[in-house]
């Protein structure tokens, strides 16, 4: 029987403005085309390799999670996914479609690991999730594949450890792969990289430490997910710390657990967009 | 036991724990409701009256109708809840950043093309970059 393997992980920032730059057509401007060059080989790159499903680590931005609720790890299982209105209407993105007989394959398994997933049926999904889909689908009618949203805690602290997220992505990896239908899976990790939206100190942005930060991603990601968060905050910025979402992705790869290293076929850094450093990384499986 | 917080000696930045959620608890679950089209047209048309739907502190709603975000966020509103409120304004994240330096938009706008705010300076209290509190506010608002 032939079970569904991780293709590929996916990184990339997920700034809203980028979202509102592609929905109001000025991608054409010189400001935007900087950002949007470090994309083109990768909707070509996506093309060829095609998922059917994206595993799309993400964090909700208070939009389909309050204060009245804050699940530190959520799974969404439902078959679809609504685009949110985040206050500036909804963006005009087709709807997500998600693979509910794999997300609870995930849930069983990874919860069974000891993992305390919260699993969502109805979630609204918002510029964390759809605009790394832009990004890297551009603007089509409908979404090429399928997405399971996967939503972690970075807005109220306690936040999850790095080691925690790294742990994580090696549940993950085997929970797909021990999935019985063939289908190929990329893990995308987004959020980051540095970037501070509050406060005095708004604007920060570390190159040097993104570099480092994508380095280690790259070669140990083992010891980068031994950071501790407060590292990230004074760094790469309070909103940095969504930089441990990547580490779920990265736990997924098959290195980490005695395989080959992953190719990288694509590394991308720029600053700034709006109050961000966008960051953009693609790593093949090898097997 | 308290609370562990080794973050309290970053400058000019608030960390959004259990103790500001729970001081911030209604002025987000206000910024929340402005997700709903309709509460933004209420809002926009009588904002003291639909301030007063929410129980929050009168030192809340005069933040949120001053649109003073550095004051929401000592009161314990999170960016993220906060952004709502921008948006209903119309504004972007990056003029809402902004508006927190004391830069004009186009001063904030140009430091980020330039590469943004350099961390050298700014990681722990009592250093002299930037965002340090005896050098605030910064930009235009600095040399009045």
């Amino acid at each position: 029987m032939t079970m569904a393997r991780i293709t590929a992980s996916v990184y990339t920032s997920h700034v809203p403005a980028i979202g509102a730059a592609l929905d109001h057509g000025r991608t054409g401007e010189p400001y935007w085309q900087k950002v949007f060059a470090g994309y083109e080989f990768s909707k070509r790159w996506m093309r060829e390799h095609m998922p059917d499903v994206v595993f799309l680590v993400y964090n909700d931005h208070a939009t389909a999670f309050s204060l009245e609720l804050i699940p530190t790890f959520a799974l969404g299982t439902a078959a679809e996914f609504a685009i949110a209105d985040e206050g500036w209407g909804a963006r005009p993105v087709p709807v997500v479609v998600g693979h509910p007989e794999l997300a609870s394959h995930i849930a069983q398994s990874v919860i069974q690991e000891d993992f305390d997933l919260t699993l969502v049926n109805r979630l609204s999904v918002d510029h964390g999730l759809t605009v790394p889909l832009s990004l890297m689908f551009g603007q089509p009618d409908a979404w090429p594949c399928k997405v399971i949203p996967f939503a972690v805690n970075v807005v109220q602290y306690p936040v999850p450890a790095g080691r925690r997220c790294f742990a994580l992505g090696q549940a993950i990896r085997r929970a797909v792969e021990s999935y019985d239908d063939d289908l190929k899976v990329q893990i995308w990790g987004t959020g980051g990289m540095s970037h501070q939206l509050q406060g005095p100190r708004a604007g920060l942005i570390n190159q040097k430490w993104d570099s480092r930060f994508l380095d280690g991603l790259i070669e140990e990601p083992a010891e980068l997910a031994q950071v501790p968060h407060i590292e990230y905050v004074r760094e790469a910025g309070s909103e940095g710390i969504e930089l441990v979402m990547w580490l779920i992705a990265r736990g997924a790869m098959a290195d980490v657990a005695g395989g080959p290293k992953p190719t990288v076929r694509h590394r991308f850094y720029h600053v700034p967009a709006s109050n961000t450093a966008v960051g953009h990384l693609i790593l093949e499986n090898n097997r | 036991m308290a609370l562990d917080k080794p973050y309290l000696d970053v400058p000019g930045t608030t960390i959004f724990d259990a103790d500001q959620s729970r001081k911030g608890y209604w002025l987000n679950q206000f910024c929340m409701s402005l997700m709903n089209a309709e509460n933004r047209e209420r809002f926009k048309a009588d904002e003291r009256a639909y301030l007063s739907e929410w129980p929050m502190s009168e030192e809340q709603k005069q933040a949120v109708l001053a649109r003073d975000l550095n004051g929401c966020i000592r009161l314990g509103g999170n960016i993220y809840f906060l952004a709502k409120i921008g948006a209903t304004d119309g504004k972007s994240y990056q003029q809402m950043a902004g508006s927190m330096t004391g830069m004009t938009e186009q001063e904030y706008r140009d430091m980020m093309v330039r590469g943004g705010r350099s961390p050298e300076g700014n990681r722990y209290l009592n250093e002299d970059g930037d965002a340090q509190p005896h050098r605030q506010p910064q930009g235009a608002a600095g040399r009045k």
